[in-house]
């Protein structure tokens, strides 16, 4: 299958950060693209979670291990330990129970993954200004149908980690599939973090 | 939108379907069948203490066996289920096997693929060795005397006839509500002999309010007095009544609340209150059909045989209660699929078989199949259900190369 060569940009940063023989749980994890991948070539043991049957259909297509299931239920099916990473791609800004779920993370997984659309991107920033909520490629929802409830920027994520001890390991921030150093709360769309407990 | 949600529904996609999926134009029957009997004179000793000398199991076969006789795929029956799993038996059967909207050329049970073996277990009214069957010790109908049997049993019995038929491992042992059972029990009585067990619509264990319907079907057949002790087939009778009330409290359980709802609702036959006992309300006048229809070709010791088998299940029971100790023994994969409206065999039954495989380090899949069939969605084709089977059979099937 062609996919499972060329990820996605955001996917393939997530992926060079989990090493070879990992045992990985993707949260919301579509239809196993970034397991695949995983498997393929880093012969990881994988578990995908997902709430929409569809997923599961296609995760087991792709070879996948897939388990049908609610995040905001938390993660009962996985005992503590489980995994070497937990990931949660794009996911939380959609949560509820935010909070909760990064504990549950970092109680089944050494590591967790978790990437969001910055919202304190300069494009949403203008937006703002101009008096609209912010729409773009990472965010592509009006303010009445979007599934996003908490938005934060990089700061905001940097204090919930703090507060629940949790020690970030590494950061990274995209826009259009580019890594960005300089000014990245401003200049960044995409966050990346690698966490563990502190 | 929910959250759970994936990447891939951050853009609009249309909502999945419950509606009951057509197969596809080309998938078909496969066509006339006929049973086969096997004679096992090698004595078989069952968890009650008793041993059978010997025994028959009838079974159906469909598809080819290839050369490296790899692509079999056995089917579990549950309950009232029996080895006539697809196809029909003439051109002018009315009836097609049991699980015919699943097995055939095309459809997700692949006989163009695999071959597919289905088997009447131990203790049933359909041709196996059952309570039925006449005891060659004694040349009467076993009748009270037929031993209790359990899954393992069942399971034992079936690696006999896999020996006979010269497979030495299923890629698939397939099974629903008691038969997801023996899929289980296969995956840890036989590690090496299964490649994948499709548990669906089961339990590791049957609850205490399952066992509790049960034993009310049960005493609905005990108490018959037409039942004589179990030895009605010597009496010349036929405890019908006791066999018709408990195939009618079972059925409730089958379905759900709106599933029943919406076929029946409080629809009178006549339209009008008649302020008598007679038959009244659809509803009632389906449940006794359905207790009739069943009363007339099925065997109350054997109704009373099965429902213990459920009770009794419970692989965990030899590892102290720990389900996860006895799975890792497996070393199958694992497709496991509840749905919604099963209050029969809940969902939350089969996330306990999900967990402990987890836990147990197996390679499993698992699907909450949005239905309002309720425990009979096994049997019914849920667009998202046939999806997910046939997506799973697929990777087994290219496992084999079948």
């Amino acid at each position: 299958m062609s996919y499972l060569d060329s990820l996605r940009p955001d996917l393939q940063l997530i992926a060079d950060w989990i090493p070879a023989g990992s045992r990985v749980l993707d949260l919301g994890c579509g239809e196993g693209e970034l397991l695949a991948w995983l498997q393929q070539h880093k012969q990881a043991n994988c578990y995908g979670v997902d709430f929409d049957v569809n997923n599961v259909v296609g995760c087991v297509k792709a070879g996948v291990n897939a388990i049908q299931g609610d995040l905001e239920a938390g993660l009962a099916e996985f005992e503590d330990q489980r995994f070497d990473h937990v990931v949660l791609s794009q996911t939380i800004q959609a949560m509820r129970h935010t909070e909760e779920i990064l504990l549950e993370m970092l109680r089944v997984g050494r590591e967790a993954i978790v990437t969001f659309p910055n919202f304190g991107y300069w494009q949403n920033r203008w937006q703002i200004m101009l008096g609209r909520m912010p729409v773009s490629d990472d965010m592509p929802y009006q303010w009445y149908n979007t599934p996003n409830i908490h938005w934060c920027m990089l700061g905001d994520f940097d204090a919930l980690c703090a507060k629940n001890h949790i020690r970030v390991l590494e950061r990274v921030v995209m826009t259009g599939g580019r890594q960005v150093n300089f000014l990245p709360n401003l200049r960044g769309s995409l966050a990346f973090y690698r966490v563990t407990r502190g | 939108m929910r959250t759970g949600q994936s990447r891939k529904d951050q853009h609009p996609r249309p909502p999945p379907t419950c509606k009951e999926k057509r197969m596809p134009n080309n998938a078909s029957s496969v066509g006339i069948v006929s049973a086969q009997r096997a004679l096992f004179e090698t004595p078989l000793d069952l968890a009650c203490g008793v041993t059978l000398p010997q025994y028959e199991l009838v079974f159906e076969t469909y598809g080819q066996l290839n050369a490296e006789r790899s692509n079999a795929i056995l089917i579990c029956h549950a309950l009232s289920g029996h080895h006539h799993v697809a196809g029909r038996y003439s051109e002018d059967d009315k009836t097609t096997g049991w699980w015919d909207n699943m097995i055939g050329p095309g459809k997700p049970i692949d006989t163009d693929r695999f071959f597919v073996v289905g088997v009447n277990n131990l203790g049933g009214c359909h041709g196996s060795t059952g309570p039925s069957s006449i005891d060659p010790a004694s040349g009467q109908p076993w009748g009270s005397r037929f031993p209790v049997m359990t899954v393992p049993d069942w399971v034992t019995s079936q690696a006999r006839l896999a020996d006979r038929l010269g497979i030495s491992r299923w890629a698939a042992v397939i099974g629903g509500s008691l038969g997801g059972m023996q899929a289980l029990q296969w995956s840890i009585a036989y590690p090496e002999r299964i490649a994948h067990a499709l548990v669906i619509a089961s339990a590791p264990k049957l609850s205490a309010q399952n066992i509790a319907f049960n034993d009310v079907a049960r005493q609905a057949i005990l108490t018959d007095p037409d039942f004589c002790g179990g030895d009605y087939y010597a009496a010349g009778t036929v405890p019908r009544r006791g066999l018709r009330l408990a195939r009618m409290l079972g059925h409730i359980t089958y379905l759900s609340d709106d599933g029943m709802g919406e076929k029946f609702g409080r629809m009178l036959r006549s339209g009008e209150y008649k302020f008598g006992y007679d038959v009244e309300f659809e509803i009632e006048s389906y449940l006794r059909y359905q207790g009739d229809k069943f009363s007339d070709y099925f065997d109350a010791n054997t109704y009373l045989l099965m429902t213990k088998a459920l009770d009794y299940f419970d692989p965990a029971k030899d590892s102290d209660g720990d389900l996860v100790a006895a799975l890792k023994k497996a070393s199958a994969s694992f497709l496991v699929a509840s749905f919604t409206s099963d209050w029969r065999f809940s969902p939350e039954r089969s996330r306990e078989t999900v967990k402990a495989l987890i836990a147990a380090g197996k390679r499993v899949s698992y699907g909450e199949i949005e239905s309002v069939h309720g425990h009979d969605a096994f049997l019914m084709t849920d667009g998202p259900y046939v999806d997910l089977m046939r997506a799973y059979l697929n990777r087994v099937a290219e496992e084999v190369n079948a």
